[in-house]
C-alpha cells in the first residue's frame, strides 16, 4: 500500500496528478490526511527545490510603528523579516535540537561553565563585509547590556564574560548550564555588523535575502543575496512580506493568489478554508499556551486548596475543542508539553466538579472570584473565560468575569490577581522555569515563590547527567502542577496556510511559518 | 460684505484649529499606559521600561511637551516618531498622498454620479425610476462598509479574479496598476457616500421645484431638463455643495474601515497603528492634519455657499 502511495506522491511532485486526486486515493486506501500530506511534502522535497520567482507571504502582526531592530521586535512582521535578512549563532531544527548556523561547532568545559563556539568563515553581511567573531561578540554585548531594551536581555544574564579567541567566541557563565546553546537560539539575537551597535535598524545581516524595500506596516521586499553561504535556503529570486492584519482579507488574498502563504488562520474558519482544493492548512503543535494565571501571594489565591479547586473546575477538552477548534492539545497546569526535551509524563488532570467543590470547601473561601480577561489576553480569551465560568459554576464556584479594554491590559496586568494570559513557550525547561516560574524571574506573573523549586532549578541547570536532570525536572513539574499559579488548559497550534504553488514546506512548531523560515526554505513550484 | 463674511469664516477656522490642537494633546495624554509600555508589551520589565522612557523624554511634564510640539509645528516640524525614530512629516507624506489619491478618485466617480442620479430622480419624480435609484442608493449606504467591502472582494477578487483584493500601493507603482489596485476600495467608498449626496440633491431641487418661478419657467415653455438646469439647480446649489464637501471630508478622515479591509496604506491605518503603540507625536500630527482637512473643507463649503447665494452676492 505504501509503495502505491509513494509512487502516487511522486507523480504529484512531478505535476502529473493533482493534489486533490492524490488525497482522494490516499483516503480510499485508508490513510489519514495528515500522513498523506506528509508523504506529499517528502516527495516534493525529493523532487528538489525550484529556483526563481517571487514568493509572497501575507502576515498578521505588522504595524506602521515597526522597525527592523531585532532587539525590540514585537510581532510577526519584524520576526519573519529578521529570519530572512539575518541569522542567529545557532538555531533550532524542527525536532527542537540545536543546529549549526553562524557557528559551525561548539563544546563546553567539563562542568559546562565555559562554552566555546567556532564561528564560520565565509559568511558575508549584505554590506559586503565578512562576518567575524567580533561581530558575534558585539551582538551578544548589545543584547546583554544593562541599558538594553532587548527582549533577550533576561535570557543572557547567565553570561559572566565573553571573549574572542581566534575564530572562536568563548562564553564564561556565572553558573554551569548544560543547555546553554539553546539560549542563544533566541530569535532576537540576530548577528549584525558590530552587533548592531551603530545602526540597529539597518536590516543588514547574513541571511539569504537582502532587504530592498521596507515600508513599515505595509510591506517588506527582499532579493536573494548573492553571497549567501548555504545552498539549502533562499530559492525564490525575490520575497515579499505584505502586512494584512484583517483575517478575512488574509484568507481572500491567499484564495485569489495574491500571496502564497499566510499566518494565523482563525480556528473558526479553518474548516471553511479547507474546502478550497488549492489551499493547504499547515498546522504545527507549538510550545505556546493559553492560561489563566493567579498570583500565589494575593488572597484568596494564596490558598493552595483554592488554586486546586480552580484547576479542577476547568474543562480542558472543551477549551481545546471550542477555543482552538481542535487545533491544539490539552494542558496539565505546567508549561512543559511533551515536545520538550527531558519531558516526563504526569497524570493528566481532568475536569472534576466534585474534587473542585471539595477543595473549594476546604479552602474556606466564600463569595465569588474575580477573573480579568480581554481580547488581547489570548485569541478567544473572552469566550474561554465564559466557558470557565460555566464549568466552575457546576462545581459551586462563582467566577465573576470582567472584560478589560485591550489597550491597557498589559500595563495593568500585574495589578490583577487572576487573569487570562499567554506564553509563547521557550526551547528548554530551564529557560521556561528560569524566566517565568523562578522566584526572581522577570515574567513570574504567578508570584510563585518556592525555595525548594528555585534550588532544584539551579541544581538541574548544572547537572550534566541527563537522567538525574530529567528526574529533577519531573519533580519540579509536579510542584508547578500541584502548587503553582497557572491554570493551564491548552497548548495552541500554529495554523498557517499555503496556496497551490508552495513547495518544500515541512512542519516546524518552533514558531509560526516553519519556525519563521518558510520564505527561505520554501520555493515556488511551476 | 462678502469679503468680510469670508474673512470671518477663515479666522474662525484657524481659531478652531488651535482649540483642536489642545484637545488632541489633552486627549492623547488621557490614554492609559504609555508608549514604553506599549512597545514592550507583555515582555516589559521595570528596567527596560525605565530605559525606554528616559530615552524618549517621557518624563517631562505635559505642558512642556505641548508647547515644544506647538512651536515645532509652527516651524513646519512635526517631530519624530517615538517608535520608529523617523521624521513624521516624511513618513506621513506618502500615506497622506495615498489617502488623497483614493479620496480624489472616489470623489471623481461619486460626486457627478450622485448629482446626475439626483437630477434623473427629480425628473422621474415618484415614478419607478426614482424609486429604483433611491432604493438602490439607500440600500448600498445602509449596508455597513465592511460588508460591502467583503462582498466586493468575494466576487471581484476571489471568484472572478478581476481586481486585486488587497490594495497595497507603493511609491513608483505604474499608474494603471495603481488604478487597478484602488478599483475595489474606490467602489466601496462610492457606494458608501452615494446615497447621501444623491438624496440631498434630489430633495434640494424638489424643494425649489415647488416655487412659483419654476412654474413660470414651465409656463414660458422651457423643457423639463432646462427648467432643472437653469432655474432649479442654481438655487439648490448651496445645500448640495455642503453635503458634497461633508462627504469629501469623510473620504479623507473616515475611511479607516475600508483601508483595513483592502489593506490600503493610507492615513487611517497609520493612525490606528500609532494609537495602539501610544506614539503620541504621530497621533497628534495625524489628528491635526485630519482636523485641518475637515476645517478647511468646511470653510470652503461655507465660502462656496456664501458665493452661491445671490442675496449675499448682491446685497440691497
Amino acid at each position: 500500500m505504501n509503495d502505491e502511495l509513494g509512487f502516487l506522491s511522486e507523480r504529484v511532485a512531478k505535476g502529473k496528478l493533482s493534489r486533490r486526486e492524490f488525497l482522494g486515493r490516499a483516503a480510499a486506501l485508508g490513510v489519514s490526511a495528515a500522513f498523506a500530506n506528509n508523504l506529499l511534502a517528502t516527495a516534493a522535497r525529493a523532487e528538489g527545490p525550484v529556483k526563481g520567482g517571487l514568493l509572497k507571504a501575507g502576515l498578521q502582526g505588522g504595524a506602521a510603528t515597526d522597525n527592523l531592530d531585532p532587539a525590540t521586535m514585537t510581532d510577526a512582521f519584524q520576526f519573519i523579516a529578521s529570519r530572512q535578512w539575518g541569522e542567529t549563532i545557532v538555531e533550532l531544527d524542527a525536532d527542537r535540537k540545536v543546529q549549526p548556523a553562524l557557528a559551525e561547532e561548539w563544546g563546553s568545559s567539563k562542568e559546562a561553565k565555559v562554552w566555546t563556539f567556532k564561528i564560520r568563515k565565509g559568511a558575508q553581511f549584505h554590506n559586503g563585509k565578512e562576518m567575524t567573531p567580533a561581530d558575534v561578540l558585539a551582538t551578544i554585548e548589545r543584547h546583554a547590556d544593562v541599558n538594553s531594551k532587548s527582549a533577550a536581555f533576561p535570557l543572557l544574564q547567565g553570561i559572566d564574560k565573553i571573549a574572542v579567541d581566534g575564530q572562536n567566541v568563548v562564553f564564561t557563565l556565572k553558573d554551569p548550564n548544560a543547555e546553554f546553546p539553546f539560549i542563544i537560539t533566541a530569535h532576537q539575537v540576530v548577528v549584525q555588523p558590530n552587533g548592531g551597535k551603530d545602526n540597529p535598524t539597518a536590516g543588514i545581516g547574513t541571511g539569504p535575502y537582502k532587504v530592498t524595500v521596507n515600508d513599515a506596516g505595509i510591506r517588506l521586499g527582499g532579493e536573494r543575496f548573492g553571497g549567501y553561504w548555504r545552498d539549502d535556503r533562499g530559492f525564490a529570486d525575490q520575497i515579499e512580506i505584505v502586512v494584512i492584519n484583517d483575517g478575512t482579507a488574509r484568507n481572500s488574498a491567499l484564495q485569489s493568489g495574491q500571496v502564497h502563504m499566510i499566518n494565523r488562520v482563525d480556528p473558526k474558519v479553518v474548516e471553511l478554508l479547507k474546502r478550497f482544493p488549492a489551499i493547504t492548512i499547515r498546522n504545527a503543535s507549538s510550545r505556546g499556551h493559553y492560561l489563566f494565571s493567579c498570583q500565589c501571594d494575593t488572597t484568596p489565591f494564596d490558598n493552595n486548596d483554592l488554586r486546586l479547586a480552580l484547576k479542577y473546575a476547568i474543562d480542558r477538552e472543551e477549551m481545546v475543542q471550542k477555543i482552538l477548534g481542535g487545533y491544539g492539545s490539552v494542558g496539565n497546569d505546567t508549561p512543559i508539553s511533551k515536545t520538550y526535551p527531558l519531558f516526563t509524563e504526569m497524570e493528566q488532570r481532568k475536569y472534576d466538579p466534585d474534587k473542585a467543590a471539595f477543595h473549594y470547601k476546604k479552602s474556606g473561601h466564600s463569595g465569588s472570584v474575580l477573573l480579568h480577561t480581554s481580547d488581547v489576553g489570548f485569541p478567544g480569551a473572552v469566550e474561554a473565560a465564559q466557558l470557565y465560568q460555566a464549568s466552575a459554576a457546576k462545581a459551586g464556584i462563582t467566577i465573576e468575569v470582567k472584560r478589560d479594554p485591550g489597550d491597557s491590559y498589559w500595563s495593568e496586568f500585574d495589578k490583577m490577581p487572576f487573569k487570562a494570559s499567554y506564553f509563547g513557550g521557550r526551547p528548554t525547561q530551564d529557560m521556561t522555569y528560569s524566566l517565568e516560574y523562578q522566584s526572581k524571574a522577570p515574567w513570574n506573573e504567578f508570584h510563585f515563590f518556592n525555595e525548594k523549586f528555585d534550588q532544584m532549578l539551579v541544581q538541574a541547570r548544572g547537572e550534566l547527567d541527563a537522567d538525574k536532570r530529567k528526574k529533577l525536572y519531573s519533580d519540579m513539574g509536579q510542584i508547578v502542577r500541584d502548587e503553582g499559579g497557572a491554570i493551564l488548559p491548552m497548548f495552541n497550534d500554529f495554523i498557517d496556510a499555503t496556496g497551490p504553488q508552495v513547495g518544500g514546506w515541512a512542519t516546524d512548531g518552533n514558531q509560526e511559518l516553519m519556525g519563521g523560515y518558510a520564505l527561505s526554505k520554501c520555493w515556488l513550484q511551476s | 460684505m462678502v469679503p468680510k463674511l469670508i474673512a470671518q469664516r477663515i479666522a474662525l477656522g484657524i481659531l478652531l484649529l488651535v482649540a483642536v490642537s489642545v484637545l488632541i494633546f489633552a486627549g492623547t495624554n488621557l490614554l492609559p499606559g504609555d508608549v514604553a509600555q506599549a512597545i514592550l508589551g507583555k515582555t516589559a520589565t521595570p528596567l527596560a521600561l525605565e530605559n525606554l522612557r528616559r530615552e524618549m523624554g517621557l518624563n517631562d511634564p505635559a505642558y512642556v511637551r505641548y508647547f515644544h510640539w506647538l512651536f515645532g509645528i509652527l516651524q513646519g516640524d512635526l517631530g519624530t516618531a517615538l517608535t520608529t525614530k523617523l521624521d513624521i512629516a516624511a513618513s506621513i507624506r506618502e500615506r497622506l498622498w495615498n489617502t488623497l489619491f483614493l479620496a480624489f478618485w472616489a470623489a471623481i466617480v461619486a460626486v457627478p454620479l450622485a448629482v446626475i442620479l439626483g437630477l434623473v430622480a427629480v425628473h422621474h419624480h415618484n415614478r419607478p425610476v426614482d424609486k429604483l435609484i433611491s432604493g438602490l442608493a439607500l440600500a448600498s449606504t445602509s449596508v455597513p462598509e465592511f460588508f460591502i467591502g467583503y462582498l466586493l472582494v468575494y466576487f471581484f477578487a476571489v471568484k472572478f479574479q478581476i481586481f486585486p483584493g488587497i490594495s497595497t500601493v507603493y511609491d513608483g507603482m505604474p499608474f494603471l496598476d495603481r488604478m487597478k489596485a484602488i478599483a475595489l476600495p474606490c467602489t466601496a467608498l462610492t457606494l458608501g457616500i452615494l446615497a447621501h449626496m444623491m438624496r440631498m440633491t434630489r430633495a434640494a431641487i424638489l424643494n425649489v421645484m415647488q416655487s412659483a418661478y419654476i412654474e413660470t419657467a414651465e409656463l414660458k415653455g422651457l423643457t423639463a431638463f432646462e427648467v432643472i438646469r437653469k432655474h432649479a439647480l442654481p438655487n439648490a446649489l448651496a445645500p448640495i455643495i455642503n453635503v458634497v464637501i461633508l462627504n469629501l471630508a469623510y473620504l479623507v478622515v473616515g475611511v479607516v474601515v475600508v483601508e483595513v479591509i483592502f489593506v490600503y496604506p493610507g492615513m487611517g491605518q497609520y493612525l490606528v497603528d500609532h494609537v495602539a503603540m501610544r506614539d503620541v507625536p504621530v497621533v497628534q500630527a495625524v489628528g491635526l492634519i485630519f482636523a485641518a482637512v475637515y476645517i478647511f473643507l468646511n470653510v470652503v463649503a461655507d465660502v462656496a455657499s456664501i458665493l452661491a447665494n445671490p442675496r449675499l452676492r448682491h446685497p440691497r
